[in-house]
């Protein structure tokens, strides 16, 4: 556990903290990049590296840029008047801080299935990846394929303008 | 405590960040906000247990994470997709005011 | 001889590194590579800013600066001095925070971008196995810096810019992975040293760079035409156009914190330039089996500087594209292309080592820019003029 784990999970953990406080939309979206890196990072600790890359190519190019626009084009830079919170706060904090304790309780204790001395690197290239992507997933990537294009299609004529009833 | 249960700890309280800022904030993109924090945690959680966990050479953990991914990339588009929808019918995105079915 | 001069670097490294305890040395290595290359790159982009205004003066029929140095090469000290002695001035209204990061955020993304490129045999700073992935996840996050300028001026314009440059590099930002996708399907790696070793080849003295083949030709055109969309280049200048926005995204900005943003520009324009000689100009290979005895290192940074002075070529020469013309072009011709570009270069792979596969693929891919020109450039219909507000 060395240090470097715990400033990472720091970032990462202060950065989801600030997504969800702060009273502007942008400057939460930002944090959620902030939380983002974190998590790419982390991911990098762990010696996932193409996963960790993906991780900064797909959510911090592609997803944040999509919600910091979606705020743009919903007037939600303008700060709010009144409460950012709903009036169902207090039972949402509850439940939420519930399922920490619950999943906290269950990590801290669960004895491992099978006793283990600690792990080796595991060596994983990205020929491994693109052999068993081909190989054993190759339905789920088609699959994932499929999916994009629905998504792709329908995130287009939801969000598109209407066409004028009357002329 | 092993690094394992480190880093699902970190997992366990990323998402519990997420769901109470899904389940807390006013604005609707502030819930989708939430939602990517809980499915960046899954993902951790994915990649933690691929990592120390037996046959790390299968791949398995690592292949779910990137799919998971991709799914939540998409997911993320059709969802503010909605979010635009909304604001321009409702011209809000409070999510308060929307407590109706109809209109 | 020739091989103690191509590894100078690495052999001058390794004896300063020297110097050190054992424990030390790798760590020492990378900081001393790391150091050389923030040195490196903002001299040679001191260099680049005189070599532009020159080259644009004299393609507008001017002669640029001549008053600093000798033939106006100290024109890059007094711009320092400048924008280092300016005040800096930030509007009551803007984000301070916000406003202080966007260019910080801008310079590092950049810089990393230069940890995966292979300058010169050996010559590497970390050989990432998934190299190539890094990069464009790193140039990815440039767009964000781009945004949160805009934004944090509070200024209609530099939001307007920001929108406008965000845009248009997402929708680059896909041709400029596809037409590189090309390269690694044919190479069979994402590490970039790979890249350059895989063309490191000669058949009867020429070279197999990947340029040399039509799905390569195709594809180094498509990176071109996205490289400078994405750096924010004439003929895609509209988010920073002088004539209409002010400056853009930068419009709010003074003193260090636009240099700051001006040497983004162009490390990212250098770093995009390397990535691009990497892929299909070679690297750092040399053009002509002759000509091997050349150091590495020499030929990577001439390929970088015949890049950028197309670049400069380029501004000085097109017009401007409207927003949405470059948007049009992009999703709807240059996109396309790199689709069929890449069965092309599988069709390559696979059509055996005759001269069939080149009149097979040169065809395809010509009939295709032609079929689409064609299909393009038709008139659109004349009517009454339709409106579109924003909502």
């Amino acid at each position: 556990m060395s240090i470097a784990f715990y400033l990472i999970a720091a970032l990462t953990l202060a950065g989801g903290l600030a997504a969800v406080l702060l009273k502007n939309t942008v400057h939460c979206a930002l944090a959620l990049t902030v939380a983002f890196a974190g998590q790419a990072l982390l991911f990098l600790d762990l010696d996932a590296q193409f996963a960790g890359f993906a991780q900064i190519l797909v959510y911090i190019g592609a997803v944040a840029i999509l919600v910091v626009f979606a705020i743009l084009l919903t007037k939600g830079s303008e700060t709010p008047k009144g409460s950012v919170y709903s009036r169902h706060s207090f039972a949402g904090l509850v439940i939420a801080a519930a399922v920490f304790a619950m999943l906290g309780w269950a990590v801290i204790h669960s004895v491992a299935a099978v006793p283990r001395g600690p792990a080796a690197t595991p060596s994983v290239t990205v020929l491994d990846i693109g052999n068993a992507l081909m190989s054993r997933y190759v339905l789920p990537l088609e699959i994932v394929a499929l999916l994009l294009t629905a998504a792709l299609i329908g995130a287009v004529i939801i969000a598109m303008h209407e066409k004028e009833r009357a002329k | 405590m092993t690094p394992l249960a480190g880093f699902l700890l970190v997992a366990a309280l990323l998402f519990s960040i997420g769901l109470a800022g899904a389940l807390t904030r006013r604005n609707a993109i502030l819930v989708l906000i939430g939602i990517e924090l809980m499915l960046n945690a899954a993902n951790l959680n994915l990649i933690a247990f691929w990592r120390y966990g037996p046959h790390p050479e299968a791949l398995t953990g690592m292949m779910f994470a990137i799919f998971s991914i991709a799914v939540a990339a998409a997911e993320a588009a059709v969802g503010l997709g909605l979010v635009i929808h909304l604001h321009r019918h409702a011209h809000t995105t409070d999510l308060d005011a929307m407590n109706r079915m109809r209109g | 001889m020739t091989e103690r001069l191509d590894q100078i670097f690495v052999l001058l490294e390794q004896w300063l590194v020297g110097f050190l305890p054992g424990a030390w040395r790798p760590a020492a290595g990378v900081v001393l590579s790391v150091v050389t290359i923030i040195c490196l790159f903002p001299a040679l982009f001191a260099l680049t800013t005189v070599f532009e205004r020159k080259g644009l003066a004299r393609i507008q029929n001017r002669i640029g600066p001549n008053r600093v140095g000798w033939l106006g090469i100290l024109q890059p000290v007094a711009d320092g001095i400048k924008s280092l002695t300016k005040e800096d001035i930030v509007p009551l209204s803007a984000d301070a925070a916000v406003h202080f990061l966007a260019p910080l955020l801008l310079v590092v993304a950049v810089f990393m971008g230069f940890a995966v490129l292979p300058m010169g045999r050996n010559m590497v700073l970390v050989d990432v196995d998934a190299g190539l992935l890094f990069f464009f996840a790193i140039g990815a996050s440039t767009e964000l810096s781009v945004f949160m300028a805009g934004w944090s001026s509070r200024n209609k314009y530099s939001l307007l810019g920001a929108m406008r440059a965000v845009a248009q590099m997402i929708s680059y930002e896909v041709p400029l992975l596809m037409s590189s996708v090309a390269v690694v399907m044919i190479t069979g790696s994402l590490s970039l040293t790979k890249i350059v070793a895989a063309q490191n080849h000669y058949t009867w003295g020429l070279p197999h760079w990947y340029i040399f083949t039509p799905w390569g030709l195709a594809g180094f055109l498509m990176y071109a035409i996205a490289a400078t969309a994405e750096t924010n280049r004439s003929p895609f200048d509209l988010p920073e156009g002088e004539s209409e926005l002010v400056a853009g995204y930068h419009t709010e900005y003074s003193g260090f914190k636009f240099a700051l943003f001006f040497l983004g520009e162009y490390l990212a324009m250098f770093s995009i330039s390397g990535l691009g000689t990497t892929l299909f100009l070679g690297g750092w290979s040399a053009p002509l089996q002759v000509l091997g005895w050349v150091p590495s290192w020499i030929w990577f940074f001439s390929k970088l500087m015949l890049s950028i002075f197309v670049f400069i070529w380029l501004r000085g020469t097109l017009p401007r594209l409207r927003q949405d013309q470059l948007m049009n072009f992009a999703w709807k011709f240059v996109l396309p292309l790199t689709l069929l570009n890449l069965l092309v270069a599988a069709a390559w792979r696979f059509l055996g080592d005759g001269w069939e596969r080149w009149v097979v693929c040169s065809a395809v891919l010509l009939m295709a820019y032609v079929g689409m020109g064609w299909s393009g450039m038709r008139r659109g219909h004349f009517g009454p003029r339709r409106y579109r507000y924003a909502e």
